[in-house]
């Protein structure tokens, strides 16, 4: 009866690629993991992302991008998460984000870099291992 | 509570945290509606219902940006089916918000079924009410798609829109008992599709074959949401039908009987966790019991009558400390 307190995700496209059918395999997992999983589409703006992320308060974020915008995007993102008190939320990445970018977007506040080839059960472990520490 | 103080200040985020405190029915969250509840009264209550794929959420998205453009204030509760297998959810609704979705002025939350079954989540009238203590001036809910007989829309909001598209069964599903009752609107979407204008038809001569007399004849209106063709008539309707509320006075009416179910279901609420409780801590007699009932050595009433008595006695005793 008592409802655990049940994970809620936003899982986001930034910028302007419109390729999400990976996003929405990670989607289908997250929920099939018994996540509630809330989907925005493509092509969003960091500000629409953070204001999802704000009124659906989420635990996490998963920004999947394959255009190669991630320098300037994420920073921007992370800056308008702090900005609106919502430092504490779990952000992720995803999609093709070269190996020498990872370090720096770890250094913005993002705490992993899932790539091709990642389980998503690796995924679905990350996020509910950080969630239970935090 | 400090968090509803935020609320009523104007916070955000205050407002996402309260909504998610209901909803996870978590410490402190029955205390914080309490506080909440004087404060309701002022927003309009929109419902928008309709089977998968009618466009309810692109509707909601136009209705939200003609308000807008009147300078109102509108929070959206958008809510999708959780999963029976895994209780998860896939909250898709604002993919066709988009045009909303940025606007300072406009909240919208994405709420998962959990469970229940009439179309809307648990947690619906509190979110409402939340909503509209903030200050919002219309709260939009659009239902999971919904078949025939899913109709809690109908004693959760002040006014119903039912919107159907062309291509859904023939005339006889138009006048079956249930969701095509509900309609104080009704919406043909996609009406730039082949059928729209027989399905108007359709939907007409069912309303002229009810036998039971009306104050109010719903209008059945074309829309074309994506070319946001005939919203601008579907909000003065909105608007009309308002006023037709307030003036015969069946606004008041609906809302004291929207309070009457919600506090039958407070209680049965209540009493539920009661008899959860008394589930889980009694499991292998429970176990053992329906043993029994299945080799027929008992039956069920009995054990139904005794459990209710028990429960009874625990309500009683815990009235008592």
């Amino acid at each position: 009866m008592n409802q655990d307190k049940r994970i809620r995700v936003l899982v986001a496209k930034p910028g302007l690629d419109g390729h999400d059918r990976g996003a929405k395999v990670i989607a289908r997992a997250l929920r099939d993991s018994g996540m509630e999983v809330i989907y925005t589409g493509i092509r969003q703006t960091p500000e629409q992302i953070v204001d999802a992320a704000l009124q659906e308060d989420v635990d996490t974020i998963l920004l999947s991008i394959l255009s190669g915008a991630h320098g300037f995007l994420f920073p921007r993102i992370m800056e308008l998460l702090k900005e609106k008190g919502l430092g504490d939320i779990l952000v992720l990445g995803g999609g093709i984000i070269p190996e020498d970018d990872v370090p720096e977007l770890k250094e913005l506040g993002i705490s992993e870099i899932f790539g091709p080839g990642m389980s998503s059960q690796t995924l679905i472990n990350y996020i509910r291992e950080n969630l239970s520490q935090g | 509570m400090e968090l509803v103080d935020e609320v009523r200040k104007g916070s955000v985020r205050a407002l996402a945290k309260l909504i998610t405190l209901v909803e996870n029915e978590m410490p402190g969250g029955v205390e914080a509606m309490e506080e909440i509840y004087p404060l309701t009264g002022n927003a309009y209550i929109i419902g928008i219902t309709g089977p998968p794929g009618a466009g309810k959420s692109t509707l909601t998205d136009r209705i939200t940006k003609e308000l807008r453009r009147k300078n109102c204030t509108v929070g959206i509760i958008a809510i999708d089916p959780t999963s029976p297998f895994t209780g998860g959810a896939l909250l898709g609704d604002r993919v066709r918000m988009q045009g909303v979705s940025s606007d300072e002025d406009v909240f919208i939350r994405s709420m998962a079924t959990r469970g229940s079954l009439g179309g809307l989540s648990r947690a619906t009238s509190d979110t409402v009410k939340i909503l509209d203590a903030y200050g919002k001036d219309y709260v939009i809910i659009e239902t999971v798609g919904v078949g025939q007989d899913e109709v809690d829309i109908v004693r959760t909001a002040d006014i119903s829109i039912l919107v159907v598209m062309p291509g859904g069964g023939d005339d006889i599903q138009a006048i079956k008992a249930g969701i095509m009752e509900i309609g104080d609107i009704f919406v043909v979407n996609k009406a730039d599709r082949d059928g729209a204008d027989r399905l108007v038809t359709e939907i007409k001569m069912m309303l002229g074959l009810s036998s039971v007399e009306r104050e109010w004849t719903s209008p059945i209106i074309k829309t074309v949401a994506t070319e946001d063709q005939g919203i601008g008539t579907l909000v003065e309707k909105i608007n009309e039908h308002r006023e037709f509320l307030v003036k015969s006075g069946m606004l008041a009416c609906r809302r004291k009987e929207r309070i009457r179910s919600e506090i039958i279901k407070m209680i049965e609420y209540e009493i539920y966790r009661y008899l959860d409780s008394l589930i889980a801590e009694n499991k292998d007699f429970f176990e053992q019991r329906l043993e029994d009932i299945v080799n027929k050595k008992e039956d069920p009433y009995l054990l139904a009558k005794k459990t209710v008595e028990t429960i009874a006695k625990r309500i009683s005793k815990n009235a008592n400390v």
